[in-house]
């Protein structure tokens, strides 16, 4: 852009050379871990497992997603996620949109401490034990309300979106709008919410992702089997590999197991599948989401 | 603008009451996040008073007895203490020694590129990772580095190498670990980077190019000095955070076998706390990791100041 009346040099010419060699090997060891999970997850399970298969699918089967679809954790893991990430996420929203605006109005009496009180909670906490023992005492074990309540503003979200009301809403409209004897409330609702809706989705995206992905506070705060989000249930598919009784097996129809190959490998393949299921509503948002999520983020870091 | 500027200058007690009766409503809207944090945030500070006392639920915080510094002593006297320490600086020190450069080379590379799709694509691709739940991260490791149908072990039999056990080899484990967090976050990590470099100034790099500087010359005395403010808040903020690195990764990473080089302070709290039920204990080694964890930002914060002009607060 900047030197276009000045002819490249010769080791300015190598030096892209190598800048692009560079990128797209960043490129090809990115993307070849995702290629291949979903290669494998509709692969025959042999040739995944003897690394006949290493990155485009060989004879294809759905054999995987099948069993996925037939094991009944997996679906309640689902159903129990998708609630949690659209409560949680409605209570962030409706928690951290308000409080930013307030925080962004220089008007407001009291900005500065009230920053300063939730600021210092990015550095200093409490810690895993506190927590733990006040949800605990405060009754909200194996409820929805242990993992949603305790995260429902994040101070970092908090800080982006003030940024973004700060440098994109004109003072002058919101005077004005005062003048003409609006409410902060009306304003709020009537003008300013309808300006930001590309901080609304970018909170919705960094929230809703954060709720989908979360296992740590199910971990911690829930007993209840049946209440498990799907992290958990990947957990014990993924991580615990426990492919025993309780788990995917159980579902296994008369027919595949008479298929040729063991239970064993197909379960090694359902693996891969199970990422990808798992991933989906997060791969399927997030081209949409793109354009807005680097927008939010450039603002917040310019004015952070 | 000019209107706001008037009433701050001339503020005194009856404007500041004004203020405060005009804009009341505001206070409605930061109320629930005030009680959030209020409870959840500073709640659990209070919390921390049991690392001093002998935590029982049945007498609650305050009804618990006192014992001073009996679980500092005891952690401080145990055989794993410095196992733990070691772990704990070995992970973090490896992953910002690996982890900082390498988004700040991805910005500078990409920055040079002008070819507009390539660059999106690149830029797409790279974030995506970031959105990868930590527990299909720890499966796709697992996947992966299995010792008899893992794709890179497959690799290594190809290429005539010995397969290896990556997941049980606690020699193996920080690698995986810090090597698996690039993979991860460098391209997200990136776009705090890129946004710095938006801000070069054009008329710098016409004067260059015009005194005939390259543009690797470019680089390292416009571009790198342009963002150097962002890189230190950022370092800043890495070395202050050291002692609590990602324990839900390592939790998930963890089995029997890697345990002598995975086992960290934060994970050793997660297992006698809330595992053991030893709550006072396990209050006590967090708070010692959050303690050093701040001295480390203050230092780190001081040193910064004084060598650079940027630093957090």
């Amino acid at each position: 852009m900047q030197n276009r009346l000045v002819k490249d040099t010769l080791t300015d010419r190598i030096f892209m050379r190598f800048n692009y060699v560079f990128l797209l090997m960043a490129l090809a060891i990115v993307v070849y871990p995702l290629i291949y999970i979903v290669s494998a997850s509709i692969s025959d399970p042999q040739a995944v497992n003897s690394g006949g298969m290493l990155l485009f699918p060989k004879s294809i089967t759905w054999d995987g997603y099948k069993t996925i679809l037939q094991n009944n954790s997996i679906w309640r893991g689902y159903l129990n996620t998708i609630y949690y990430t659209a409560l949680g996420t409605g209570i962030n929203l409706l928690v951290t949109l308000p409080c930013a605006y307030a925080l962004s109005r220089p008007d407001f009496y009291g900005h500065k401490l009230f920053t300063t009180f939730m600021l210092i909670t990015m550095f200093v906490s409490g810690g895993l034990i506190p927590s733990y023992l006040l949800v605990k005492n405060l009754g909200m074990l194996n409820t929805v309300w242990s993992l949603v309540l305790p995260s429902a503003v994040s101070v970092y979200n908090v800080v982006i979106t003030r940024a973004f009301f700060q440098t994109t809403i004109p003072r002058e409209m919101e005077e004005a709008a005062r003048i003409d004897g609006c409410s902060d409330f009306k304003l709020f609702i009537k003008i300013i919410l309808p300006l930001s809706t590309p901080i609304i989705a970018v909170m919705a995206l960094f929230y809703g992702v954060g709720h989908w992905n979360s296992f740590f506070s199910a971990l911690i705060y829930l007993s209840d089997k049946t209440m498990y989000p799907l992290q958990m249930v990947l957990r014990e598919i993924l991580v615990l590999q426990d492919m025993s009784s309780n788990s995917v097996n159980t579902q296994m129809t008369g027919d595949m197991a008479s298929m040729l190959f063991s239970k064993q490998q197909l379960a090694q393949v359902i693996k891969y599948g199970v990422m990808i299921v798992s991933t989906l509503p997060i791969i399927i948002v997030y081209p949409f989401l793109q354009k807005y999520f680097v927008k939010g983020m450039l603002v917040g870091s310019v004015k952070g | 603008m000019s209107v706001t500027g008037l009433k701050k200058g001339s503020a005194n007690k009856s404007t500041k009451w004004k203020q405060i009766k005009s804009g009341r409503q505001l206070y409605l809207f930061i109320l629930p996040a005030f009680l959030i944090i209020a409870i959840f945030s500073y709640g659990p500070m209070y919390g921390i008073i049991i690392a001093f006392k002998d935590y029982m639920p049945s007498l609650g915080v305050l009804g618990s007895p006192w014992v001073g510094l009996k679980h500092f002593q005891r952690f401080f006297d145990s055989y794993y203490f410095w196992d733990l320490i070691k772990n704990t600086l070995g992970i973090s020190f490896y992953s910002l020694i690996i982890g900082f450069p390498l988004p700040i080379i991805l910005a500078l590379a990409l920055n040079e590129i002008k070819d507009g799709s390539f660059k999106k694509i690149t830029q797409t691709v790279t974030y995506a990772p970031n959105f990868i739940s930590t527990v299909v991260m720890v499966g796709m490791l697992i996947a992966f580095l299995s010792p008899s149908t893992g794709v890179i072990n497959h690799f290594l039999d190809f290429f005539g190498f010995e397969r290896i056990n990556f997941m049980t080899d606690p020699k193996w484990f920080k690698t995986i670990y810090v090597l698996s967090g690039v993979w991860q976050g460098t391209g997200w990590g990136s776009v705090i980077y890129l946004a710095a470099l938006a801000g070069v100034d054009t008329q710098l790099h016409e004067a260059a190019v015009v005194d005939g500087a390259s543009r690797l010359q470019r680089i390292w005395h416009i571009n790198l000095p342009t963002i150097r403010p962002t890189m230190v808040i950022l370092l800043i903020m890495n070395v202050g955070s050291i002692m609590s690195i990602g324990y839900e990764k390592i939790l998930l990473m963890q089995n029997p076998l890697n345990m002598e080089s995975s086992n960290v302070i934060s994970t050793f709290v997660y297992q006698q706390g809330l595992l053991d039920a030893q709550y006072s204990y396990a209050a006590a080694v967090g708070l010692f990791n959050s303690v050093i964890n701040a001295i480390l930002l203050i230092v780190v914060n001081k040193i910064a100041s004084k060598i650079s002009d940027s630093s957090l607060f």
